[in-house]
């Protein structure tokens, strides 16, 4: 089993990669991390004619920047240099203390460690698997619940495309042929806030076959101000529900926002489960995720 | 025993390394142009000309001659191709070999100890019976290499994370679980015995080795 053949680019700039991106196109396909292109070539699912492989614009592109309000990542950061920020014992606490972590929004780092398995974070890059677009993907959810952004270049100039429009269908994605997704924006989350990210899979490392990203913030009181959630695997694209109203104030009953979330999804049957077994683990993982990312926020708030 | 790089098959002739045919150029190669590229492996300088779909698991198998790879479901699901990119467990089916073109590969043959024999993962899965058929082993001895020099004293429960990538149909796992506990002791008994992988330096004899991987 092999690849189809391909002419084979392998650009020295970022924009030396625009300009073979335009001259083709759609006929031209980017390998970055490879881990979901490669596959698809493989199995001769895919046949590009052209393949840019943008492993050498690290220098541009292999770039993390922080600061107060966000994080961008770059095109080429792979999957394993997000991952490893959260520590082991994260089931317990975010760990703000922890300074290597801080840097990155804990939902981020959390979500990333559900990426496949180590060895394919090593290579897998965080804006490959958003460009993918693979609605049983976790990051995703993680760019949707966040309010994030993606940044794609051309030679026309730069766009930045905010998550709710990015991902408009299984596999698809805002991405025009001749663009190149460059960097991808996570926003951090607001102050007495906590997060969770929990999916459920046949194997450790499969797709999901349903997963949740939970964001829960508390106002000046302790007491629930909102909580949303992105679920993945139950539609063509990464579903947002809002679960505020049922779970605001002082009584947080979470079998009620899983019920709420259950009405807002609409999950196909496949070979990997039924729509009613998805919709259940809707339930079941509303539970989960938001009982930790409530303890979280109050912990960040100082009300543990 | 040192690794036995094949130079049977010298084809691709004053090939300089780093010059990688017309990729770099700024012009777009067709379909089916050869490359000149070369690749560390296991500490031996390779130049090998291969065409730019060439997956890195059938260069190292087909064109350096080195089987010690297994290939086994090539979509990067069973992780028995896994090789060390740089130090880093990598699925070697999932990666075309141009694209990792300059860098250095550790393979299952890399792993063997300082003085060519077993390794201390490979003694520890032989000592546990962490293998069977043996299909998936080379897959495991590198991830597990890997893993226990970023963790030399791992959980049992670590030591299942880390191998979830790799499929066996034989063990049932967990045997294989043992032998990375006991390749975890026998590295700490050998006094940082993994650390010798990482080192670039101190080359075996082996003059650099020209493939022609034309096929």
């Amino acid at each position: 089993m092999k690849p189809p053949s391909f002419g084979y680019h392998r650009p020295q700039t970022v924009a030396e990669a625009l300009s073979v991106l335009a001259r083709y196109g759609p006929d031209a396909k980017v390998l970055a991390g490879g881990q979901s292109l490669i596959p698809l070539l493989n199995m001769r699912l895919a046949a590009p004619k052209v393949l840019v492989d943008i492993n050498r614009l690290g220098a541009e592109l292999d770039r993390l920047d922080e600061d107060e309000q966000a994080v961008r990542v770059g095109a080429l950061v792979r999957h394993a240099r997000l991952a490893r920020r959260t520590p082991s014992t994260s089931t317990t606490g975010t760990s703000m203390a922890d300074a290597a972590e801080a840097s990155i929004p804990p939902l981020l780092a959390e979500a990333t460690r559900y990426v496949a398995h180590p060895t394919i974070r090593n290579r897998g890059t965080t804006v490959g698997s958003l460009v993918h677009a693979d609605p049983a993907a976790e990051l995703p959810a993680v760019l949707l619940l966040c309010g994030g952004s993606v940044e794609l270049a051309s030679v026309h100039g730069t766009r930045t495309v905010p998550a709710e429009q990015f991902f408009v269908g299984p596999l698809q994605s805002a991405l025009a042929p001749g663009e190149l997704a460059v960097a991808a924006t996570f926003p951090r989350p607001p102050a007495r806030s906590g997060s969770a990210f929990r999916e459920v899979s046949r194997r450790a490392g499969d797709y999901a076959l349903v997963g949740v990203a939970l964001q829960v913030a508390l106002d000046g009181d302790g007491q629930v101000a909102s909580a949303r959630a992105a679920y993945l695997s139950v539609g063509p694209t990464p579903v947002l529900v809002d679960l505020t109203d049922a779970v605001h104030g002082s009584t947080v009953d979470w079998e009620d926002a899983g019920r709420l979330a259950q009405s807002q999804v609409e999950p196909d049957d496949d070979i990997h489960a039924s729509a009613a077994y998805r919709r259940h683990l809707v339930g079941v993982l509303t539970r989960r995720a938001g009982e930790v990312a409530l303890a979280r926020a109050r912990e960040a708030s100082g009300d543990a | 025993m040192t690794p036995e790089p094949d130079t049977r098959l010298v084809g691709a002739t004053a090939v300089t390394p780093g010059d990688s045919g017309t990729a770099d150029r700024g012009t777009v190669p067709a379909a089916g142009d050869l490359f000149d590229i070369t690749l560390r492996v296991n500490r031996v300088p390779y130049t090998v000309r291969v065409p730019a779909r060439r997956l890195l698991s059938d260069c190292l198998r087909h064109d350096l001659k080195l089987t010690g790879t297994h290939v086994g479901c090539e979509h990067g699901v069973c992780g028995a191709c896994t090789v060390l990119l740089d130090g880093e467990p990598v699925r070697s089916c999932l990666l075309l070999a141009v694209t990792v073109d300059g860098q250095s590969v550790t393979t299952m043959e890399g792993c063997r100890g300082p003085d060519g024999g077993l390794g201390p993962v490979q003694r520890a899965f032989m000592e546990c019976h962490g293998l069977q058929c043996g299909f998936c082993t080379p897959g495991f001895v590198t991830t597990v290499t890997a893993f226990l020099a970023e963790n030399p004293d791992p959980t049992e429960e670590q030591a299942r994370e880390a191998i979830g990538g790799n499929l066996c149909r034989c063990t049932g796992y967990q045997n294989i679980v043992k032998s990375v506990l006991r390749a975890a002791e026998l590295i700490r008994a050998a006094d940082g015995g993994a650390g010798h992988l990482r080192e670039p330096g101190s080359t075996n004899g082996n003059g650099p080795v020209t493939v022609d991987g034309e096929a």
